[in-house]
């Protein structure tokens, strides 16, 4: 069954759709009431945040465009020490696409909100003329459980801790849209576990990013300019799985500015570094944790390379796209 | 010797000022990424020369790609690293936007399968590259045939890498080369032994980790002081005093050489490779897409790619020339010395 335009018109089509594929998915008291809007209780202070998912192809290995679309939201919320409460899901699709994709994006929306422990609380769907392609939008909201935590809180001395394997989302997605076969699936995550593990455990977080778009490069680059510093890492302490690297040495990327839909870089006051480490490792997601660098005075992020020379990581510009020898 | 030792030597070489020129844009990128430049001292200066692909591409090449692409029943197949590259007036990025048919792919092979399944599009490969990327051509010629294809042709702009030596030692100091690994792989490191003997420099074959990187500047500075100038390969591992032999005889079963327009640099004679006559059915006009150029106005792309000078003496580098407005391809492509200067300043 494919969707056509009639599931637009807020008709009869609208409705089943709407109780068959998203209520059926995302059932909870508050999207139940089918109000105009979810009433909701909060703690005092809450995160809000939104994001967009436009992602081709729609499926890959390790994920869906709808996990990506909850985790996402529900990494940003977690990033500012916020817990992930209540979610909204926008859809927009393009007329032809598959009711049976749809509906597995649905499920896998549940399953990773339900994972961060979020309920999905109010949506909306528009269908439009096309090739069958859908894109999600999503916002969500998060008590905060800790304050303070910010991009511009980084001092002399922190320390820089990387979740996990750098460049496997990116990898997954390419290698599917170039027709390259391998085992590498994205690490599309949401990082609930490890960050309430190290609010838990009163680990001293001075910032906390996701590493998706443009990479550990450009978040890093993020961190020097809002917090005024320099961060120093080694190359030799970045953790990349050896399918990613040589899937980056045949085409020229740099695992770098590869984009990641479930790694965090967390920094941290020194003391409590060793044990911050140990969290992570301990949590879900975070097996491959690692300690990649420091916060210094000055600025720019410069790495120690694995051969023992030293380069500026820039940020990234326009697309990373495969060389051609 | 150890590594360590290597880069004390190196580090503590006080003489004359040595230009050693990494030919190819892969070497150019490692040597940025493992952090090359920091150990040397700056008496031994690494240069980038002409051996990116992307780099000496004329923008009529990009032109007449971008007027493929807006074609109707028309799409342009290209490797990633072309989209960023301005001709006259749009990249391929740009022209996307545009509405233009044009799509990246990771081998010239796939294209075969595009042209199979949809045989009311007519595809332009987007046929660039040195001997490295030439057999992958052959092979996809020698499939085309086999299989009768008749909507897929190749806008050629393949250019081969000893000419272009022997053009830079006639015409540039340089005191020692770095030849490239990939190609030498397909030509193998005897080709160099002419070159080193006439010119009376070091020639050497270099992988591209850190440590070959620096062993092979190490053998040049050694060249260079026992004044004994010969071809060494030191990326013994891949590549073959003869080269490949079976990949090369694949590449001039389709072509032949013929003379290549470099932008920056200008016409270099026999640096090119065309199809052969009977082939030419399977060529989407690649004469038509060159053309004498002059390069805009401040942009030093010929003094960059000759070596003559570092990106960062250029005047209009990080300042009318950038990666998200580029003068040159230089400055896009991701083995451009300028982008990677620029990326790494």
């Amino acid at each position: 069954m494919h969707i056509d335009m009639s599931y637009g018109s807020g008709g009869k089509q609208t409705t089943s759709l709407i109780n068959e594929v998203f209520v059926k998915h995302f059932s909870n008291p508050v999207l139940q009431k089918m109000e105009d809007s979810a009433v909701l209780t909060v703690k005092e202070k809450i995160a809000f945040t939104t994001d967009s998912f436009v992602v081709t192809p729609m499926f890959f290995k390790g994920g869906d465009i709808g996990k990506v679309a909850v985790c996402g939201t529900v990494n940003d919320l977690l990033m500012m020490g916020a817990n992930p409460k209540y979610l909204t899901a926008g859809f927009i699709i393009e007329e032809g696409a598959s009711l049976t994709d749809l509906e597995h994006i649905a499920a896998s929306m549940a399953a990773a909100a339900k994972e961060a422990g979020a309920q999905i609380v109010a949506g909306d769907t528009k269908v439009i003329e096309g090739k069958g392609g859908i894109y999600i939008n999503t916002a969500g909201i998060g008590e905060i459980e800790r304050e303070g935590i910010s991009i511009s809180a980084c001092k002399e001395g922190d320390i820089i801790l990387l979740s996990g394997n750098l460049g496997e989302h990116h990898t997954a997605i390419m290698s599917h849209r170039m027709e390259i076969e391998n085992d590498i699936k994205s690490d599309c995550a949401p990082l609930k576990e490890i960050v309430m593990n190290l609010i838990m455990a009163g680990i001293d977080i001075h910032c906390m990013r996701d590493v998706t778009r443009g990479g550990l490069a450009t978040v890093l680059n993020e961190v020097s300019a809002s917090s005024s510093c320099k961060v120093e890492i080694e190359e030799r302490a970045l953790p990349v799985s050896p399918q990613v690297k040589g899937f980056c040495d045949i085409l020229g990327l740099d695992p770098l500015y590869m984009a990641n839909e479930g790694k965090l870089i967390a920094v941290v006051a020194q003391k409590d570094a060793k044990r911050a480490l140990q969290i992570m490792k301990e949590s879900r997601y975070g097996e491959n944790a690692a300690v990649i660098g420091t916060i210094q005075a000055g600025s720019k992020v410069v790495m120690t390379t694995a051969f023992g020379g030293s380069r500026v990581i820039d940020v990234l510009y326009g697309e990373g796209l495969p060389r051609i020898c | 010797m150890t590594l360590e030792q290597v880069k004390k030597e190196l580090k503590g070489y006080k003489g004359r000022t040595i230009k050693i020129m990494e030919v190819c844009g892969t070497h150019t990128a490692s040597i940025f990424k493992a952090g090359i430049r920091s150990i040397l001292p700056a008496e031994i200066r690494l240069i980038s020369g002409p051996g990116c692909p992307v780099c000496v591409t004329p923008s009529a090449y990009i032109d007449k790609l971008v007027e493929y692409s807006l074609k109707e029943n028309h799409q342009v197949l290209t490797f990633g690293d072309m989209m960023k590259v301005r001709g006259s007036e749009y990249s391929l990025t740009q022209a996307k936007a545009l509405g233009g048919q044009i799509s990246y792919l990771y081998s010239p092979l796939q294209s075969l399968a595009l042209a199979k399944q949809n045989p009311q599009t007519n595809y332009i490969f987007a046929a660039v590259g040195f001997e490295t990327t030439a057999p992958l051509y052959a092979i996809l010629l020698e499939e085309m045939e086999k299989e009768g294809i008749r909507n897929l042709k190749l806008l050629i702009a393949v250019k081969t890498i000893v000419p272009a030596l022997s053009y830079l030692c006639e015409k540039e100091e340089i005191d020692g080369f770095l030849c490239p690994g990939h190609v030498s792989v397909i030509i193998g490191s005897k080709i160099y032994e002419p070159l080193a003997k006439k010119y009376q420099k070091p020639f050497v074959v270099t992988g591209f980790e850190g440590e070959h990187i620096l062993a092979s500047i190490y053998e040049i500075m050694t060249q260079l002081s026992t004044e004994e100038y010969r071809v060494k390969n030191l990326y013994t591992s891949a590549v073959k005093e003869e080269g490949n032999e079976k990949a090369f005889g694949a590449i001039m079963k389709y072509f032949e050489p013929c003379d290549a327009y470099w932008r920056g640099i200008g016409t270099i004679p026999g640096s090119g490779l065309r199809l052969r006559e009977e082939f030419l059915k399977y060529d989407a006009g690649s004469e038509e897409a060159f053309a004498e150029e002059t390069l805009p106005k401040g942009c030093s792309c010929t003094d960059v790619i000759l070596g003559r000078i570092q990106p960062i003496e250029c005047p209009a580098f990080g300042k009318r020339c950038t990666p998200m407005d580029a003068l040159g391809p230089c400055m896009v492509s991701s083995e451009g010395a300028c982008g990677i200067w620029y990326k790494n300043r």
